[in-house]
């Protein structure tokens, strides 16, 4: 039983992906709704604003700093939890 | 102990790789303004580097960063950007705003403060990958 | 064979086999690694989902070159640095996986689902 649900969730999910994917933006379309929302200013104002010639870091690190600092932040927890892990056990089995 | 790792062709082939990987670290870093590059990438490669080195010459290898130290490193990292970020406010300007740095020379401050928050990622990013791996390799652990 | 088939639904489609690839795996597959593995590549799939949303005709890399401007010259470059994040995060979720897959290991000697839950009731 449990089986079957399984397989119909999964046969559910692909037929879903492959049925949307006419409804989807089309590819490489200069006008798609992605390029036309905020990326145009990004692209026109960076030089004068930021003065970065990559325009990826001048989003990362100018326009969506406060973003880019909890990304850190994940990263760093991520660290101490791996430590903290597999060390605390390491002291509860000398006790 | 020396010779718990390594051989002839590994220790060679280390001593010719890893003075590139760094330098090109290095590049990455610097040049993230004006070429593919940034934070995230160089301190990947600096943790590559230390990777190979624990891989080929063991615990005691030269060039080396303790997993004690990298949890630290992490920390101040992540300390970097936050400084830099509060320093825009204690001169007048919103959080993460680098034009109000007065103490910076007027045409660079955007690109100057992007430097400093992408070294603070960059010494975060490196140290967590060497403390992912040093946990993960620790030859102690029991439980 | 039309373009509008081999640029539109075709790219999707594919995107979705490798998307469905993850949990297909998490669902079936039996060891615990396996299933790591598996949401790794259905991370890889969201990722180059939102690289191909990204792409223009005609246009080049999102750095800027003196002389050309224009919009429609540059590829969009807020997917690009959203996934550079993704990919950093990736990178520190799968070593907490790993942590706790080495912690399973140590405490109940497998890594299979069925045997841990099994040693996990008595």
């Amino acid at each position: 039983m449990r089986k079957a649900i399984s397989y119909v969730t999964v046969a559910g999910m692909l037929f879903f992906l492959f049925a949307v994917a006419g409804a989807l933006p089309q590819l490489y379309d200069p006008n798609s709704p992605a390029a036309r929302h905020v990326s145009p200013r990004y692209i026109e104002k960076s030089h004068e604003e930021i003065g970065s010639a990559n325009y990826v870091t001048a989003v990362l690190a100018d326009y969506r700093g406060y973003d880019t600092l909890g990304e850190t932040t994940v990263i760093f927890t991520a660290g101490v939890v791996t430590v903290m892990l597999l060390r605390t056990g390491l002291k509860r089995k000398k006790l | 102990m020396n010779r718990d790792f390594g051989s002839i062709v590994l220790d060679t082939a280390f001593r010719y790789l890893v003075p590139f990987i760094l330098v090109y670290g290095v590049y990455v870093l610097l040049h993230g303004e004006e070429s593919p590059g940034g934070g995230f990438q160089a301190g990947a490669l600096f943790g590559i580097a230390i990777i190979i080195a624990r891989l080929v010459q063991g615990e005691k290898c030269e060039l080396n960063i303790p997993g004690n130290a990298a949890v630290v490193l992490g920390g101040l990292g992540t300390f970097i950007f936050g400084f830099i970020g509060l320093l825009c406010i204690f001169f007048g300007g919103n959080f993460l705003e680098y034009g109000v740095l007065s103490f910076l020379p007027e045409p660079q401050r955007h690109t100057l403060g992007i430097l400093g928050i992408e070294i603070g990622v960059t010494i975060c990013v490196m140290a967590t990958i060497i403390t992912i791996y040093d946990a993960l390799t620790r030859r102690e652990v029991s439980l | 064979m039309s373009k509008e088939f081999l640029s539109q639904y075709l790219l999707y489609w594919l995107i979705a086999v490798l998307f469905m690839i993850g949990p297909i795996g998490m669902i079936f597959k039996n060891n615990l690694m396996k299933k790591l593995m598996a949401m790794n590549i259905m991370q890889v799939a969201v990722i180059i989902f939102f690289l191909a949303l990204g792409q223009k005709m005609d246009a080049t890399l999102p750095i800027e070159i003196p002389g050309l401007t224009g919009v429609t010259n540059y590829i969009n470059p807020l997917p690009h640095a959203l996934m550079l994040t993704a990919i950093v995060v990736s990178l520190s979720t799968t070593g907490v996986a790993l942590a706790l897959l080495l912690l399973i290991q140590k405490k109940y000697g497998v890594l299979e689902e069925d045997e841990v839950l099994r040693r996990m009731d008595q």
